[in-house]
């Protein structure tokens, strides 16, 4: 299976930790491969509708430029869950952002195939297969939440450069967004969303927006960082060199779900008002977390402060998710410049 | 000043998940069934969930909207293995808590919505109720966690068409904002006082006191205003604008801005000063509404107390 491509100094397996140790040099820079193809990924939850209008903007505007000159990287946009979009549904049969385990795409062909599944393996094919030399380079899926997160991009790994330079290039354009990075930290076999089809990818999550509703304001950010994003692979591409970084990284630990009544499982109480809105503020142990419909507060009963967020997603309800907690640490994150050609074909004659 | 006199108002019914994914008042329906409310004081209480499919799909509606079942022509039609189940409904929810425009009706019916507008607490209504106007007044001096609003619909009865029409009295109490599916523990806490001291206004009228009448604000529709559509695939091709986004009942004079294309461009507000509400309400993209546009009216109350024997 394919790891990312990375100098033998690195290790593929790492984590944050460890790069930060003696095992790498402060001044090394960090060489990667081109990015030649991006994929844009909006409509994967058929409710979720910044994605969707910009994905519908991006089309419109490619049938303009079809005839200009394509320099890398080379953009696909797509509409991930096309039925689910025109319904305005997070999904038709089951959650397309859960179809993408190395399992799930290969499943067995008989019998009843839910929708999304179907789909998943054709976006597999298209836009990987995952884990193969054929994959795009970096998948970027555009999603809302009804949380009050800003701007967050979620990725699996808390060491794939790219997405972490990515991440600072956007905080440093976009200055009066919220910005974080979330880590899920879950193996590549076991990745189930969209954007691991890809060598690289993240999610593109930005909230609050209600589900089945275009904000302006929303709209505009997403359509901000999906430019800055690709502005950042061209520079990439063209040898900029990125200077090595900390950068904060929110790591999942753990989901909280709502209390339920024992028999119809309906939920009981709702977010706290005190946590309501606070993504990303600290929750410490014995802090409101619940209101019964009753009136009664119930508290956080863990015994270590974390940062909650995904605080009152709508879709997380089914998921049994009222919100999640993350760790915060700081991760350093190399300077990084593309591979020339020739330390391409090194690499290449190396495996 | 005048006085009105009224029987005393002593069956109340509250209805939530009209919408199945409109939350505050599924969960209120759902506590208030939990907790065997049916009686305060004088007053005797019914809770309903009116859309239980729908709740439990946390949609909308099934067929077709419940909340536009209710003119006297629908109720009034056969029902036949095609009619689609929200009219069914309907015709049930008038059997049991109407029938509209009779005797035997509830006298308060309060149906509980809610909106992705940021449109506070607002009571929704049909020509000048004075009961309805009198509640407001009440609720309006009495919260503080919200700006409370009325909003008086022009229909003549038979033609009014929501669910808190079946009642002698009906009042929609909708809240905002809250996304659909989501509960947000702050807009329940309104809504529950909204209908708390609804229930105490009910009480204190039927123990004998007058309220006393003046002047109240309430804004009256004019019109609705689309969102700018792709001609061939109806797509919307712009969204609010950010200037009017979250500002319903912020005046909008001509020039200001409406809508942003999501290629950049500006829309702007044509015609009269009107205030807007509903702005950018999930549930009527597929209705062609953006937002509605309204004037506001001073009402002038009289008095009103129970007819004593």
């Amino acid at each position: 299976m394919m790891q990312p491509r990375q100098t033998r100094a690195t290790p593929p397996q790492c984590s944050g930790r460890e790069v930060a140790g003696d095992k790498m040099e402060v001044d090394e820079v960090v060489r990667l491969p081109r990015l030649s193809r991006v994929a844009v990924c909006g409509g994967t939850h058929g409710n979720e509708l910044s994605g969707v209008y910009l994905v519908r903007e991006l089309l419109k505007g490619r049938k303009q430029v079809m005839e200009e000159e394509e320099r890398p990287p080379s953009v696909l946009t797509v509409l991930a869950n096309p039925r689910a979009v025109q319904q305005c549904r997070r999904y038709i049969d089951t959650d397309l952002n859960r179809c993408f385990t190395h399992a799930a795409l290969k499943g067995p062909s008989s019998g009843p195939v839910p929708y999304e599944t179907t789909r998943s393996r054709e976006l597999n094919a298209a836009l990987g297969p995952k884990g193969s030399p054929g994959a795009v380079e970096l998948v970027c899926d555009l999603h809302n939440t009804t949380a009050n997160m800003g701007l967050c991009l979620i990725a699996y790994s808390d060491c794939d450069w790219i997405c972490l330079h990515i991440f600072r290039h956007l905080q440093r354009k976009m200055p009066d967004v919220p910005m974080r990075y979330i880590h899920f930290d879950v193996s590549n076999k076991e990745s189930y969303s969209l954007d691991s089809v890809g060598k690289h990818g993240f999610a593109m999550e930005i909230g609050p927006q209600p589900h089945g509703v275009v904000r302006s304001d929303v709209y505009a950010a997403m359509k901000a960082g999906v430019q800055h994003m690709l502005d950042w692979v061209c520079f990439f591409n063209s040898g900029s060199t990125f200077e090595g970084e900390y950068v904060d990284v929110f790591t999942m630990i753990k989901h909280i779900d709502y209390p339920r009544d024992g028999e119809t499982r309906n939920i009981t109480a709702a977010i706290h008002p005190q946590l309501q809105d606070r993504d990303f503020c600290l929750l410490h142990p014995e802090d409101p977390l619940f209101q019964t419909f009753s009136g009664e507060t119930l508290r956080y009963k863990g015994s270590e402060a974390l940062y909650p967020f995904f605080i009152n997603e709508c879709a997380y309800y089914e998921k049994g998710i009222a919100l999640s907690l993350a760790r915060k640490r700081r991760v350093m994150v190399p300077a990084i410049r593309v591979q020339t050609e020739r330390e391409e074909e090194e690499e290449e004659e190396e495996e | 000043m005048e006085h009105v006199c009224f029987c005393p108002l002593s069956r109340f019914a509250i209805c939530g998940g009209t919408h199945g994914n409109e939350m505050s008042g599924v969960y209120m329906v759902r506590e208030m069934q939990k907790q065997k409310v049916d009686q305060m004081g004088s007053v005797s209480i019914t809770s309903i969930l009116s859309n239980p499919p729908a709740v439990d799909a946390c949609r909308r509606y099934m067929g077709t909207d419940l909340n536009r079942c209710f003119t006297d022509a629908l109720l009034s039609g056969a029902t036949t293995d095609d009619t689609p189940y929200e009219l069914r409904r309907a015709r049930e929810l008038n059997a049991q808590l109407g029938p509209k425009g009779s005797p035997e009706a509830v006298d308060l019916l309060c149906d509980i919505h809610n909106t992705t507008a940021n449109m506070g607490l607002c009571l929704i209504f049909y020509s000048f109720d004075w009961i309805a106007l009198h509640i407001y007044k009440y609720i309006q001096s009495k919260m503080t966690s919200a700006p409370v609003r009325a909003i008086c619909l022009n229909e003549p009865s038979s033609e009014a068409y929501s669910l808190e029409s079946i009642g002698k009295h009906g009042i929609s109490i909708e809240v905002g904002p809250q996304p659909t599916g989501v509960v947000r523990a702050d807009i329940f806490n309104m809504a529950k006082e909204a209908v708390d001291l609804s229930l105490e206004w009910l009480h204190t009228f039927n123990s004998g006191s007058t309220f006393e009448g003046g002047e109240v604000e309430a804004y009256t529709p004019v019109r609705s205003v689309d969102y700018p559509r792709d001609p061939t695939t109806g797509e919307i091709t712009a969204a609010i604008h950010p200037q009017l986004q979250d500002n319903d009942f912020n005046i909008l004079r001509p020039g200001d801005p409406v809508f942003q294309f999501f290629s950049g461009e500006t829309v702007k507000h044509e015609g009269e000063d009107l205030y807007p509400l509903f702005v950018n309400e999930c549930a009527y993209y597929e209705k062609k509404v953006a937002f509605q546009l309204t004037k506001k009216i001073t009402v002038t109350l009289p008095s009103v107390g129970v007819k004593k024997d």
